[in-house]
């Protein structure tokens, strides 16, 4: 057999190889969404959608932290904005259909997102997580001194109001389809965005900002842009979680919040896509699960061991392991 | 009697004497998270933990073995001193050379995990710890009551502050642990115990926190979660002052405590929030901070 | 639209339920979950050892209501709404609870008693000091037992302006807890006679009042009034004691003051505050009766929020008794119908708005010659009647109160 012939099949196995591949992942995404459709049938639907909305505040930010290297210690302030002003329209406007108020609250966490990444983006590491830390403190002191959000009593009472005026959300199943649907797009936007070009830019500025910067790229505007747009799901992430729970709180603007997506991101697996959802999941399981058992009074130093074993053996996240088991053993 | 901007005269100066009071509390505090994050390139977010610490091994001596304040200053340092060290050995070692962002998580998860067993053993209202007898009472100043016990403490504070800063600055034990740190390949070549020296370090700026908590625990409510607050304003003042910087973290924490204590003359429901304000204008201005080393 | 409709359902269903008609015991279990803070700030009021108490209750009725059994589910509210309300759906959805109990930030007792009102069960909130609770947020499914921010301002207020306590200076926590005990204080102090000469707002939490002290004795004002909770409070205490407040002629006045807090003080230096609560373990035979038995199960005496719990549980295991019911509103209205005269409450009865009213005691806290041991630290000085402490119907913003 000459060269060519022999490039020739080596080339038709390796467009069968991909074709197999991508045949693998369109089943295993086939699969997960048939789960995640029958699974208000097995499981709480108001359980399955905190998950839900908690894997989206992951995803947005992992955007930010897995995917461009930026440590947000201050994406509380995001999640709370939408919250409280998606909970204030649909609490005081009957007449608004709930997608107007969620998207209202997107766009109010968007601004505040533009404000924090105008202010902080030329910091570097710790300054910039430091940055974004005080920001989002001024942003809860402003919540705790705002009537509109009831200060620690908190924001209750909010309708789940009608989807386009029509389809009643007060019914649990109709609530979880339209958080189903809503979190699936921004996955997809997500994923589009990693894999664009704009996404390898972004991954370059993680890898080596000054590299990025000598290649001739304006950094500072694509990091302003990932920010943005991580605020802006991380509001929407918190706009739909006011409409499941009915309620927004102070909780939600703690820095405390903010670790706990940290946690999420980093147990699941950052610079991953899948990561943070799992990590979110499991996150909110172990809260769950861990405060009506016996180990009721140790949820907090359980997590604490959580976020040390991880850091120390498990750095990669349970996905970015199973990612390199998965390499070493089969692939 | 004179007035400035609506407050009596006596009134402004005792706030200023209370905001340089706590000003050197909150120095004390940031100098170990200067000298570990300076010195280590850890971002300890134990800190506040280890502070906290202090206090409590402070009244829990007392309370089990009799053990006096003066004993206390120096044991309660030592105790947590050595528990960090073991933390560094077994926990941060693993991690060195790697991204700052893991201490930060790491320490994080460490200080959820003390904080929270202490919780459980201790619950959250508090030991009781009395002042101790030297210390009761005060003097009138004219302007204001000043209780000795705070007297002592800025004192306290500020000797531990400069003693500190010159040992690092000034002394060869300082330079070999700056030269140690920057280049421990060529200082173990020297035949300097390197990691020994790291570990002592953390030790030393944990033992710096605990110190604060010694001091803390005549007047502040010990609780498992007295830290928890503290931590980030602390952290910001270190950052304000430049986050490798010493004297930096000293003269920011004598600033940050003046302006507090001027917020709270003016606009009381802000001081707590006053701080980030602060860090966010003196980092859009001056990106490592005040006297800050790194681009 | 919803609520009038649970409105008249519930009104329609006490109606036949007052008839005689079915009357049964949801479940064949009568099933308990309490909800409270293990973890967090609040624990020492309710949490772990509350569920003690509510242990000792059901111990205590005799384990069973009608041939039916009691049990108990528990989880940690961590403080936060979502987790509660979570929860709580879970516990009334699928798991047949019928009563919820405990519950101490105001955002976990609001959020609950929606969902309880939603599906028609019913909740004792008995840790929570938000005075809304029965106010603005009031709902027919929950009771608001032990205290909250009225009757504290009320009966400390009166009790030091009283004794000549004519001009005040507060120190509020700044968030809502913290103004509405502030404007309670006002109303009460300006009520007899006195003067709020200046209130400064401190952030929540504070942990250094020596600026706050010292603006309060540049006041010259004849009582401090502590206008917050917790750590804040005793900050505040320790740090007044040092700077000498009460020997240069100032009274203090701490306006939610817990045995907790206390304790963590010490007589030495929280000698002589003046406070109000609604219990203390030391008051007479069948308060130390319980106490010690309180005591023997957890190493702690009780807080008037533990004796609450025990007291409120074997209320409600009563009215289950006697209407041989366990539906929410059934359970409710008997309650509302019986006077409560036990180890906890004088005097007590529970009001439309769901507010449980009781005789509350000023207390003051002894001094170390008089504290025999570390839990002997108050001497109750008088007791408040019911009638005079708590909120008037009148002025209430409840939906179920005509006004």
């Amino acid at each position: 057999m000459d060269q060519s012939a022999k490039i020739a099949d080596i080339h038709k196995s390796i467009v069968k190889e991909q074709a197999a591949q991508e045949r693998k992942r369109l089943m295993l995404n086939a699969g997960l969404l048939l789960l995640l459709l029958a699974a208000p049938f097995a499981i709480y639907p108001v359980f399955l959608m905190k998950i839900l909305c908690f894997a989206l505040f992951a995803v947005a930010f992992n955007l930010l932290f897995g995917f461009t290297g930026l440590l947000s210690f201050g994406h509380a302030a995001f999640l709370a904005a939408g919250g409280y002003t998606t909970g204030y329209l649909l609490s005081n406007y009957s007449g608004l259909s709930t997608e107007l108020g969620i998207i209202a609250g997107t766009l109010a966490a968007t601004f505040l997102g533009l404000g924090f990444a105008l202010l902080s983006i030329r910091r570097q590491g710790i300054y910039f997580a430091m940055v974004t830390l005080a920001l989002a403190q001024l942003v809860f002191f402003f919540f705790v001194q705002s009537e509109f959000t009831g200060g620690e009593d908190g924001m209750h009472g909010i309708p789940r109001g009608h989807l386009l005026g029509v389809i009643d959300l007060e019914n649990n199943l109709s609530m979880y389809y339209f958080v189903l649907a809503v979190f699936i797009g921004c996955y997809l936007l997500v994923q589009r965005i990693v894999s664009s070009p704009y996404g390898q830019v972004l991954k370059a500025i993680k890898q080596n900002e000054p590299r990025a910067v000598s290649l001739g790229y304006n950094v500072d505007r694509y990091k302003v842009l990932a920010f943005v747009i991580s605020a802006a799901l991380a509001g929407l992430a918190g706009s739909m979680k006011s409409v499941v729970f009915q309620l927004a709180s102070l909780n939600d603007a703690h820095w405390h919040m903010s670790g706990e997506v940290i946690l999420m991101t980093l147990v699941g697996g950052m610079g991953t896509l899948l990561g943070p959802v799992i990590g979110a999941t499991f996150v909110v399981n172990i809260e769950y699960h861990l405060s009506q058992g016996p180990l009721r009074d140790w949820v907090d130093p359980i997590l604490g061991g959580v976020f040390v074993i991880t850091v120390l053996a498990f750095r990669s996240g349970i996905v970015g392991e199973i990612q390199k088991f998965i390499r070493k053993n089969i692939g | 009697m004179s007035m400035i901007f609506g407050v009596p005269l006596a009134v402004l100066s005792g706030q200023l004497l209370i905001g340089i009071i706590n000003g050197a509390f909150y120095a004390l505090l940031s100098l170990g998270l200067a000298v570990i994050f300076g010195l280590l390139k850890i971002i300890n977010f134990a800190h506040g933990a280890m502070y906290m610490l202090g206090a409590m091994v402070t009244v829990l001596m007392f309370n089990a073995l009799g053990v006096n304040y003066w004993v206390a200053l120096f044991m309660a340092p030592l105790l947590v001193g050595a528990f960090g060290v073991v933390i560094e050995y077994f926990l941060l070692r693993r991690i060195a050379g790697q991204d700052h962002i893991y201490s930060l998580l790491l320490t994080f998860g460490v200080a959820l995990i003390i904080q929270g067993v202490l919780i459980n053993w201790f619950g959250v209202s508090g030991l009781r710890y009395t002042m101790p007898d030297m210390f009761k009472g005060g003097i009138n100043l004219g302007f204001m009551f000043m209780p000795y016990y705070r007297a002592w403490v800025i004192v306290a504070a500020l000797l531990v502050c400069f003693g500190t800063w010159f040992v690092i600055e000034k002394t060869k034990l300082g330079a070999y642990l700056r030269a140690g740190t920057e280049d421990s390949q060529l200082m173990q070549g020297f035949g300097i115990n390197v990691p020994l020296l790291i570990s002592l370090t953390y030790g030393f700026g944990v033992a710096l926190a605990a110190f604060a908590g010694v001091l803390a625990a005549p007047i502040y409510s010990v609780t498992p979660v007295m830290g928890s607050t503290t931590l980030i304003v602390v952290f910001a003042v270190v950052v304000i002052g430049g986050m490798g910087s010493i004297g930096g973290a000293i003269i920011t924490g004598i600033l940050m405590g003046v302006i507090e204590g001027l917020t709270k003359t003016f606009y009381p429901p802000a001081s707590s929030a006053v701080i980030f304000l602060v860090m966010v204008l003196v980092l859009m201005f001056r990106p490592s901070g005040l006297f800050g080393k790194e681009a | 639209m919803t609520m009038m409709k649970k409105l008249l359902t519930s009104a329609v269903a006490s109606t036949l339920m007052a008839s005689g008609a079915q009357a049964a015991i949801s479940n064949d279990t009568v099933k308990i979950g309490y909800l409270a803070d293990m973890s967090g700030t609040y624990r020492d009021l309710a949490g772990p050892n509350g569920q003690s108490a509510l242990e000792m209750a059901i111990a205590d009725f005799g384990g069973s209501v009608k041939g039916k059994k009691i049990e108990i589910v528990s989880a940690d509210d961590r403080n936060s709404p979502d987790t509660s309300s979570s929860t709580v759906r879970r516990w009334v959805e699928n798991e047949n609870v019928d009563m919820v109990a405990g519950m101490v930030a105001s955002s976990v007792s609001i959020a609950v008693s929606k969902i309880l009102e939603e599906n028609d069960k019913l909740g004792i909130i008995s840790g929570s000091a938000a005075s809304s609770i029965t106010n603005e947020h009031c709902t027919p499914n929950h009771i608001h037992y032990v205290y909250d921010t009225y009757p504290l301002a009320n009966g400390t207020a009166s009790a030091v302006v009283k004794e000549g306590g004519k001009t005040w200076y507060l120190l509020t926590a700044d968030y809502a807890f913290g103004h509405s005990l502030e404007s309670d204080v006002r109303r009460v102090v300006e009520a007899n006679g006195g003067e709020v000469v200046g209130a400064i707002r401190h952030p929540f939490p504070t942990q250094d009042f020596s600026s706050f002290v010292l603006q309060a004795q540049a006041s010259g004002a004849d009582v401090v009034g502590l206008a917050n909770a917790g750590a804040d409070t005793t900050n505040a205490i320790t740090t007044a004691s040092e700077f000498g407040v009460t020997q240069s002629g100032q009274t203090l006045a701490a306006l939610l003051l817990f045995l907790t807090d206390v304790h963590a003080l010490g007589a030495q230096t929280a000698q002589g505050i003046q406070l109000t609560t609604g219990w203390y373990w030391d008051m007479n035979e069948e308060t130390r009766e319980w106490s010690d038995r309180f005591m023997d199960k957890t190493g702690v005496r009780p807080t008037m929020v533990h004796a609450g719990i025990y007291s409120s549980t074997i209320q409600y295991l009563k009215a289950v008794e006697a209407t041989g019911s366990d539906d929410a509103q059934t359970v409710r209205k008997q309650m509302m119908d019986t006077p409560i005269n036990d180890m906890f409450a004088k005097n007590g009865k529970i009001r439309i708005d769901g507010r449980m009213v009781h005789d509350m005691y000023l207390a003051e806290v002894k001094t170390p010659a008089e504290s025999k041991n570390e839990w002997d630290l108050y001497k109750i000085l008088r007791t408040i009647p019911a009638e005079e402490s708590y909120r008037p119907l009148s002025e209430s913003k409840c939906k179920l109160v005509k006004n």
